[in-house]
């Protein structure tokens, strides 16, 4: 029997050189006149140990990490294909407690299936979602996800069978369902995961969409730094497509759906739903007043579903499973499964999903095992260049929307950027603004030019010029930033901003030399 | 007022590029997306074109050029290093990486080597962020940079 070896086509993996490692295992196979193949899977989210290398041995996956290109004659050597012991053999992948303790919902297919491979997908309980949501009628769909409790996974947090309702009773010849896979926050990966490693799931929950809103027309709105993300969307709605389950008639139901994907160019504010909308219709990327909320007038003024990606990708297995096997999931309002995007100067980082509520503490040092620096943590950025800094005081905070927002922060798309005690928290304040400087739209002023004078304003206060009065200064400019800007871009820059300002004080009192220059 | 139009060959790959986009619902940024791919750049005088294409003001396809950091109105060096400077990167020394990377080169972000080798620029985020810090290489990604890794790479682009 042919023997399936399978190395991640992630682009992570092959950032580490899975592409070397798949041509190394090739010329091995070749070589050796072995009965193997090797499959592109997505990753498995553990990143330290990748290029994961896996062989399917008597219906278990043995794995095998991180596997350099001139690792793999000895793993030949060592009886790869029959699991054979070698010191990077890692013993039953499924069976790794960072796997084993995991909730995947979904991310259930991701690196276990070939992501282009609809016979896999299927086989993996992929499109049960769709055909039951076939059967049903538009109201109940959106009931179903409603009661799941599923609310936005871009960060707002906005419930998303609501938005969902909104375009299904608005009136409009033309509907739009748009995905938000604008994923610029540093530290998070989990919609390029879904994409590059299970894309047809995103397909599956888009088309879901579009049944219980009416709409016609799907765009999947990702990031030109995504060029993986892209080829294998590509690749997948023209396999969708031939295959029925896009097109003229969604499975044969007489409901048309059809997909295209839009490259970004560069613009973080893109990820901002109206922003994002003005980019896809051939605008610059500046952000819209609401109302009107997109549901009414949103992509060519039709009303238009925008969602991010993971609440889009985790449809099918609420639509398969039920609202309630979702909803049993979780804590408080935040209810069912959460893709913890651990990253930064973490020893395990990867992608964790599992039930909200586990405490930051948890996440950080152990499931991510500490820094890989092995120093101490110092902090951890959570929800992307907006997000607060936490400090090792605020461990105790759990994963849920409003247990962050009581603590000033915002779990956002679920990245956690871990720092250890070499960070300077004022340089971190300070890139906050210049980021935002660099990234406003310049729609509104508080944001436009507030990130301009919040640069000024860090600087003065690190060169010692009136330490007490700038700092003060700030944190009035932050007030007007959060209050007055337009959107999450100038109102969320005040939480990295204030957060490293309140937390790390002592980072924020100049040195002795400017002490005595006063 | 620069009104200067493509003309000949620049007009007719510019003119096939569009032709072959437009009927897409907003097509504006995948034509800019397929000007730059066709010429490494977006030269000023297709605006008019693409302006006309399109029964849009060259003042409006201006503005939406200029607000997107990926166009480049001008060709870039033989080679495009970006470097992700985000949260993920900086907490792994991205930032003491990217001062040996400029060292090295002899130029800063966004500037070309003199021998037109080079083009050094920012990006922010790969979504490499479990296996910082990264940089992309003429569309190839590499993670989990070090001194060594850095260096090979700034050799590897001045070839």
């Amino acid at each position: 029997m042919t023997v399936k070896i399978y190395v991640p086509r992630d682009a992570a993996a092959i950032a580490l050189g899975a592409d070397k490692v798949a041509a190394a295992l090739d010329r091995e196979i070749a070589a050796r006149g072995i009965d193997a193949t090797i499959v592109r899977n997505g990753s498995r989210g553990m990143f330290w140990l990748e290029p994961l290398v896996e062989v399917e041995v008597a219906g278990e996956r043995i794995g095998y990490g991180p596997v350099r290109a001139s690792d793999v004659p000895a793993l030949f050597e060592a009886g790869l294909v029959t699991g054979g012991d070698h010191r990077l053999c890692l013993g039953k992948v499924e069976d790794l407690p960072f796997l084993k303790e995991q909730t995947r919902l979904t991310f259930a297919r991701c690196g276990i299936t070939d992501p282009l491979s609809l016979a896999d997908y299927e086989t993996h309980g992929g499109l049960k979602g769709l055909r039951r949501a076939v059967s049903m009628t538009a109201g109940d769909i959106v009931k179903q996800v409603t009661d799941s409790g599923l609310r936005g996974r871009g960060g707002a947090g906005f419930p998303t069978g609501i938005k969902w309702k909104t375009v299904l009773d608005a009136a409009g010849d033309r509907k739009y369902i748009v995905c938000n896979a604008d994923e610029g926050d540093s530290g998070t990966f989990a919609d390029r995961m879904i994409m590059e490693g299970d894309p047809f799931v995103l397909i599956e929950g888009m088309a879901i969409a579009g049944l219980a809103t009416g709409a016609t027309k799907g765009f999947v709105y990702t990031r030109s730094e995504y060029p993986h993300a892209i080829a294998a969307m590509t690749a997948a709605i023209g396999i969708a497509r031939q295959n029925g389950i896009l097109g003229a008639s969604v499975l044969g139901s007489g409901k048309a759906f059809d997909i295209e994907v839009r490259s970004g160019a560069g613009a973080y504010v893109c990820g901002e739903e109206t922003s994002l909308l003005n980019s896809l219709e051939g605008k610059r990327g500046v952000v819209r007043a609401k109302p009107p909320l997109p549901a009414h007038k949103g992509l060519f003024d039709c009303p238009t579903v925008i969602n991010n990606v993971i609440s889009l990708a985790s449809v099918p297995v609420i639509m398969d499973k039920g609202a309630e096997h979702y909803r049993d999931f979780g804590m408080g309002r935040s209810r069912g499964t959460i893709p913890l995007q651990i990253a930064g100067n973490v020893k395990y980082g990867g992608l964790f999903e599992t039930a909200f509520g586990l405490s930051l503490g948890e996440i950080v040092d152990k499931i991510g095992g500490g820094t890989a620096s092995g120093r101490p943590v110092k902090a951890v950025q959570v929800g992307g260049p907006l997000g607060a800094y936490f400090p090792r005081a605020l461990f105790d905070t759990p994963f849920d929307y409003e247990a962050f927002a009581a603590r000033d922060g915002l779990i956002g798309h679920a990245g956690l950027v871990v720092f250890d005690d070499t960070a300077d928290m004022l340089k971190q304040a300070r890139f906050a603004m210049e980021f935002c400087a660099v990234e406003s739209c310049g729609k509104c002023t508080p944001c436009r030019i507030g990130s301009t004078r919040g640069v000024e304003v860090v600087d003065r206060i690190a060169d010692g010029i009136e330490p007490e009065k700038n700092r003060a200064l700030l944190a009035d400019l932050c007030n007007t930033m959060k209050f007055g800007s337009l959107c999450a871009l100038g109102g969320f820059t005040p939480y990295p901003v204030m957060s490293a300002m309140t937390h790390f004080p002592e980072d924020f009192v100049p040195g002795p030399v400017a002490e005595a220059a006063e | 007022m620069n009104v200067n139009v493509a003309v000949g060959e620049n007009a007719r790959r510019a003119q096939a590029v569009i032709d072959g986009l437009k009927s897409l619902e907003g097509p504006l940024l995948p034509i800019l997306h397929g000007i730059q791919e066709e010429f490494g750049y977006v030269p000023q005088d297709v605006l008019p074109l693409i302006a006309n294409e399109l029964n849009l003001s060259r003042a409006e396809v201006h503005g939406v050029l200029s607000f997107y950091h990926d166009y480049r109105d001008h060709p870039a060096g033989r080679h495009v290093l970006k470097l992700c400077r985000a949260e993920a990167c900086q907490s792994m020394g991205g930032d003491r990486l990217a001062g040996r990377v400029k060292q090295l080169l002899g130029i800063d972000f966004h500037e070309t080597t003199p021998d037109g080798s080079v083009t050094l620029e920012p990006v922010f985020c790969l979504g490499l962020c479990a296996c910082a810090p990264s940089a992309m290489l003429d569309g190839e990604l590499h993670a989990r940079l070090d001194d060594e890794a850095v260096e090979a790479l700034v050799v590897e682009a001045r070839r």
